[in-house]
Order: structure tokens, then C-alpha cells, then sequence
């Protein structure tokens, strides 16, 4: 029985067709067990968010394998990709993707709204996850008033809300300063040293790369390294 | 309202407050409301003339008669030129034998009236008799010109006072309707003082020599706009008319009708009627009931509506490409919003039903609106043209809005405006999350 959360084998995707087909991936193997800290590594380009979409099932790969805790994903019916986004995943990406104009608890249970969750419970659990990020005193404030920073604490906020297992982020820090970028990262390996919640980075960022338990180097879609980062390691 | 709130309500306030598009959603609703608006109208001119109609035919009443005539022989083609020479026929038209019955070809002769009674269902044949009297006087109060309306059978008298005339069978002397407008110049105060008194008519033989003839007034009339006007004459007054008028008159001149009133049982069904009408064609008499004529009025009025209707379908199909264009504009104007929604693991299915919700929606506001300001402007434009271009049309309600013909409105623009969010929802649902995200 393979203990991983995520495995994939030999997975490939391209993009347009005919003479515009461009390979994204050719063939890269991966396991994610649970509790780990992965980051994706390499330049702009490489593949690296075209490999998170596919590990997150927000994409189908052209070819190759995918389990998630040990089921083919391509056996997975539209409904249950659905739910295990839903409920098992949560999603922090380098555009935050907030509603400006709805305030920081609506942009936070948005994934609970669509789970069907009441809107009392939604509350309650949108303001025990806005009060461990520190950002309770902002619940009722419109999202397009935050500091990128906090913009970004809500983002994670809504990714923990539905209680993952694995957080996805494609470049958390991107769009912040250094400090800024700091603080996020540190809330993210809490939640990992803390919680058990795997972690999925994807970054260009060596620094954010090394505090990773492992480190996936990729370039022109294939996987030049991996790197078992001993000093993180228990 | 609009889908920003619809959203808000299926998923969550955090996406509706960030949706919002009223301007445009009200823009559509508009032409939803247009189109529903004139169809709105337009039905209900054709419930409102056809229900007129309805109750015009139950006022004519006189359901029991028909209307024969001469089937007309078929006319010469004339884009074959003149039928060939037959001299067998030139014979037998040029003999002037009998009572000219031979070449009267659309005139109604006794023999016709002995055959069409001994059609089975008849009950008694009538030549309509073409009387023209002269004068009616009333108590030497001056003589007055009579019009006569000879097909008064075919009506069921609208009575200001007495009683309708009495059938042939049951002619109890000569009998006269006034019309409510001849009563001041005759001399009469009022309706019922005219009931039972004696007027007298005067007429012509065919010599020219004045006869005058008694009749008492059975009942007074009112004046009456789809039974022609002029006072009705029994049969017993009619014949003594018609005798008078012919005196004198030479031995071989044709006489006949050319149209003959027939009753046949008021209990019939339409089966014995058709039955009655195909024997006499056979025949060769063409036979129309009250109801077939009215019918043939009525087949052009729903004929424009029809016409009408379409127009407004039309415009309701010009709004239903509105409808597509507004959502399409949302679809795309959402992509990302759609696209998080859909990472976050809302189904295809959910978003899909979301757009066509507010389809739905725009077409259900768009047609309550257009139903009530219909029925708003039609209670203006109904009493507007009762009181002037129609107001001798008593009765006459132009626009009639019956609940059938709304609901089933209202319906129709739902489902077209359904139609109309199909395609963008479709496109919504299918978004993929990747491309909605992935921009950077
Ligand atoms: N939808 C797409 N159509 C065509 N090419 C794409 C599409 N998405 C990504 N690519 C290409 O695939 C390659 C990998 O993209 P991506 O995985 O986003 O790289 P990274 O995240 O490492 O910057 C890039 O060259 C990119 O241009
Ligand atoms: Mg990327």
C-alpha cells in the first residue's frame, strides 16, 4: 500500500496542438507523502505551476499516472475531483483572487458556501480561521483595503478554512516584500510543523525553496534534481 | 435583483457584491418587456374582439336559420377564354317555358321552396321577399319614409319595449317593429305608448296605384349596430306587402327570391346541421347558418392577430439575443470568479443552473412588467375608445385580458429567455478553472 498522499509517474502535458504544440512536461515522477513540505524549483517557464495543477487536479495530464492516497485520478468521477478539492485541498496563489468589493469573512468561507456549509457555522469557522492568522479585528473590512500582506494572510485563511490536507501555493511570496514574504512563509511552515498539513510550493525563490523539507528542481519540463534537504529533516 | 444576487444568495455574498451589472441586466429586462409588453397587447385585442364577437353572435341569436341561396354556377374560366357553343344548352335557355324557372339560374322559385322544405331537418322555407313600402303613418301624424330590413329573421330583436314577432305558424294578423329612432317623428311619447297601436303603411302596386295596409306595432327596437337598421315586418305583413306590389303585374315576368330563410330545429347538433347544409348542396343550394357567417369574420380577425402576435414574438426573440449577449458579457466578465469557484470545487452543474436561473429570472421580471403595464395602458386606451372612436360599438372592450392567455405569455418569454441563458451558461459551466486563473 503506498502511504502518499500524491504520486505521479512519467506525467506529461503540452499545450495548443500542431506546429504550435509546446510541451510543458515530459515525463516527471513525484511521491508527496503526508506531512511533507515540497517545493517546486525553477526558472520562469520550467513547468512548475503546469505540475501543481496537475498534483491539485485543477488540470488532466496528456500521459503518465496520477494517484491521490493511492487512487488513479482518472478513475475519479467529476463530483468526487470536485469534493476532494473542495475539502482535501486549499489554494494559495501569487494573484490572491479576492472579491474586492465582499468583505474579508465572505472571501474566506467562499469554499464552505460552496460546500453547503450554514451560514452560522460558516461564520464561526471563517472568524477560529481569521483569529489564529491575527486577522479577526479585519473580518467585516472590504478585502480591497489590506496590505498585500494581509491580503495574502486571507488568502491562506480561505485555504485552511475547509481543514486540508495539502495547501498548494504557486509563488505565496511573489507579489510581497522580503518582511512581508517572511511572515507568510512562516505561517505556512507552522501550519505544516504544527498541523501535519503538506505543503506544495511552488517558487523561483531558493531561500523559501530551502526551507522546504525537499526540493524538486525542474527545467524545460523535466526534473534535473531532488534534493532531501537534511537540516529540515526530524 | 439580478444574477449578482442570485449568486449571492447559492454561493455566497463574497462573489455577489463584486458582480455587480444592474445597468445591463436592467437594459435587457427592458427588451424582454418590449416584447412582452406588445405581445401582451396584441393577445388581448384578439380575446377582447373575439369575446365581442362571441356575445354579438348570442345577441344575434337566431341560431335555428339558414341562409339558402343558389349555389352561383361555376364561373366561366376566364383564362381559357369563352366556354365552347352548345346548342342544346342556347335551346333550352332561350325557351322561356313555365314560370322561367329554366334560365333564372340564381333566383329562388316555388319549386326551390318545395324542394328545400322537403329537405329532412327543415321546418319551414321563407322566400326573403323584397318589399318596399313607401310610407308608414301613425294616427294621421304625417307620413314618414319606412326602411325595411329583410333579413330581420336572422336576428334576435334587441326589444326598447313589446315583444319580438310572432313565427308564421302562430301570425296572429300583421305585425311591425319599430326602430326607438322613428317613435318622435311618428308621434308616439314613448317606447311602450307605441306598443299595440296601429300604424299604418302605404304601397305601390306594380301599376303605381297607393294601397294602405294596417299593421300593429308588436315591439320597438333599439338601434343596433351589427343588424343593420330599418323595421321588421312579419311574414303574415310581408306577403300582403308583396301581393299588393305585384298587382297588376305581367303574367310572365320571373318571380322568386334570392334568398330563401329556412329554421330547422334550434336543438340541433352541429352534426344535423352539416347534414342539413350537405343535402342541400347536393342540391344545389348553398346554405349558411348565422354562426358560419360570423365565422368567416372571425377566421380574418384571428388571421391579423396572428399577423400581430408574430411581430411581438419577434421582438421577444431580438430580447432573447439581448439575454445571450448579457450573460455572455458576464460569463466572461466572471471568468476568474467562475474559475476559483470552480478550483474551489463548485460543479459545472451548480454554475450552470446559476446562469440560466438568471436567465430565467430576467424574463420572468420583463414579462410581469410588461403584463401589467399592458394592462395598465390598456384600461386607459379601453376607456379612451369607448368614449370617443367606438363609443357606438356599446359593449366593445378592445383589450381583454384574460389570465390563460397572460400566464401562457409569461411562460413563453420564461422559456425563451431559458433558450437564451442556455449558451452562456453552457460556456460558464465549462470554463476551466486553469485558464480562468493562470492570466497573469
Ligand atoms: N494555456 C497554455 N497554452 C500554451 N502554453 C502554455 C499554457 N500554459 C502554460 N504554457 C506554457 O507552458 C510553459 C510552462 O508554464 P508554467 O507551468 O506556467 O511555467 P512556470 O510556472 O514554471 O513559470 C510555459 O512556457 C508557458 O508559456
Ligand atoms: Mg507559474
Amino acid at each position: 500500500m503506498d502511504t502518499s498522499v500524491l504520486a505521479v509517474r512519467n506525467l506529461s502535458k503540452s499545450y495548443g496542438r500542431g506546429t504550435a504544440r509546446f510541451d510543458a512536461l515530459k515525463g516527471v515522477s513525484l511521491q508527496i507523502q503526508a506531512g511533507e513540505s515540497l517545493a517546486i524549483v525553477g526558472k520562469s517557464g520550467s513547468g512548475k505551476s503546469t505540475l501543481m495543477h496537475l498534483l491539485a487536479l485543477l488540470d488532466t495530464p496528456d500521459g503518465g499516472v496520477l494517484l491521490v492516497k493511492g487512487t488513479d485520478a482518472s478513475e475519479l468521477s467529476v463530483k468526487q475531483v470536485s469534493r476532494l478539492r473542495n475539502e482535501d485541498f486549499g489554494f494559495v496563489f501569487q494573484q490572491f483572487f479576492l472579491t474586492p468589493n465582499a468583505t474579508v469573512l465572505e472571501n474566506v468561507v467562499l469554499p464552505l458556501k460552496i460546500a453547503g456549509v450554514g451560514a452560522r457555522e460558516r461564520k464561526a469557522r471563517g472568524m477560529a480561521v481569521l483569529e489564529k492568522l491575527e486577522l479577526a479585528d479585519k473580518a467585516k473590512n472590504k478585502a480591497i483595503n489590506l496590505s498585500g500582506g494581509q491580503k495574502q494572510r486571507v488568502v491562506i485563511a480561505r485555504a485552511l478554512v475547509n481543514n486540508p490536507t495539502v495547501i498548494f501555493a504557486d509563488e505565496p511570496t511573489g507579489n510581497l516584500d522580503t518582511v512581508t514574504g517572511r511572515l507568510v512563509e512562516d505561517i505556512l511552515f507552522s501550519l505544516n510543523k504544527e498541523h501535519g498539513i503538506t505543503l506544495v510550493i511552488v517558487t523561483h525563490d531558493v531561500e523559501l525553496a530551502a526551507r522546504c523539507d525537499r526540493r524538486m528542481f525542474i527545467r524545460d519540463g523535466r526534473e534535473v534534481q531532488s534534493l532531501q534537504n537534511s537540516e529540515n529533516s526530524p | 435583483m439580478n444574477i449578482t444576487d442570485i449568486i449571492g444568495t447559492a454561493i455566497g455574498t463574497a462573489i455577489g457584491n463584486s458582480l455587480r451589472s444592474r445597468l445591463r441586466t436592467a437594459l435587457t429586462v427592458i427588451a424582454v418587456f418590449i416584447g412582452a409588453f406588445t405581445l401582451t397587447i396584441t393577445s388581448a385585442i384578439g380575446t377582447g374582439i373575439s369575446s365581442y364577437i362571441d356575445t354579438q353572435v348570442a345577441g344575434f341569436g337566431a341560431a335555428d336559420v339558414l341562409s339558402i341561396t343558389i349555389t352561383a354556377d361555376d364561373a366561366a374560366p376566364t383564362d381559357d377564354g369563352p366556354a365552347p357553343y352548345d346548342p342544346d344548352q342556347a335551346i333550352a335557355a332561350g325557351g322561356f317555358q313555365g314560370d322561367g324557372s329554366e334560365f333564372a339560374t340564381s333566383v329562388l322559385t316555388a319549386d326551390d321552396v318545395d324542394i328545400i322544405e322537403g329537405v329532412e331537418g327543415i321546418l319551414d322555407v321563407n322566400p326573403v321577399l323584397q318589399v318596399t313600402p313607401r310610407y308608414v303613418e301613425y294616427d294621421g301624424n304625417g307620413k314618414f319614409e319606412l326602411a325595411v330590413n329583410a333579413s330581420a329573421a336572422l336576428s334576435t330583436p334587441d326589444l326598447a319595449a313589446g315583444s319580438p314577432l310572432q313565427g308564421a305558424a302562430e301570425s296572429s294578423g300583421n305585425q311591425i317593429l319599430l326602430i326607438t329612432s322613428d317613435l318622435d317623428s311618428l308621434g308616439f311619447e314613448t317606447a311602450n305608448a307605441a306598443v299595440g297601436e296601429t300604424v299604418m303603411i302605404g304601397t305601390a302596386d306594380y301599376l303605381g296605384e297607393m294601397h294602405e295596409v294596417g299593421a300593429t306595432v308588436a315591439g320597438v327596437q333599439n338601434q343596433s349596430t351589427l343588424t343593420g337598421g330599418g323595421g321588421a315586418l312579419n311574414q303574415a305583413l310581408t306577403d300582403e306587402l308583396y301581393e299588393i306590389q305585384n298587382t297588376g303585374k305581367p303574367g310572365n315576368t320571373t318571380e322568386g327570391a334570392f334568398l330563401a330563410m329556412a329554421h330547422f330545429d334550434a336543438a340541433s347538433s352541429e352534426e344535423e346541421i352539416n347534414t342539413i347544409q350537405a343535402d342541400l348542396a347536393a342540391q344545389g343550394y348553398t346554405a349558411v347558418t348565422v354562426a358560419d357567417q360570423i365565422g368567416i369574420i372571425q377566421t380574418v380577425i384571428s388571421g391579423i392577430v396572428g399577423v400581430l402576435n408574430a411581430f411581438a414574438v419577434i421582438a421577444l426573440i431580438a430580447a432573447g439575443f439581448g439575454i445571450i449577449n448579457t450573460l455572455l458579457m458576464s460569463v466572461q466578465e466572471w471568468t476568474r470568479e467562475i474559475g476559483l469557484m470552480k478550483a474551489m470545487g463548485m460543479g459545472g452543474g451548480r454554475i450552470y443552473t446559476l446562469f440560466s436561473i438568471e436567465a430565467v429570472f430576467i424574463g420572468f421580471l420583463g414579462s410581469i412588467i410588461g403584463a401589467l403595464a399592458a394592462m395598465g395602458t390598456g384600461a386607459i386606451a379601453n376607456n379612451f375608445l369607448a368614449g370617443t372612436v367606438l363609443a357606438d360599438l356599446e359593449g366593445l372592450q378592445v383589450l381583454r385580458f384574460a389570465p390563460l392567455p397572460m400566464g401562457a405569455i409569461t411562460l413563453l418569454v420564461m422559456l425563451i429567455a431559458f433558450l437564451a441563458g442556455t449558451l452562456p451558461a453552457r460556456r460558464a459551466s465549462r470554463q476551466n478553472p486553469i485558464d480562468a486563473l493562470r492570466y497573469e
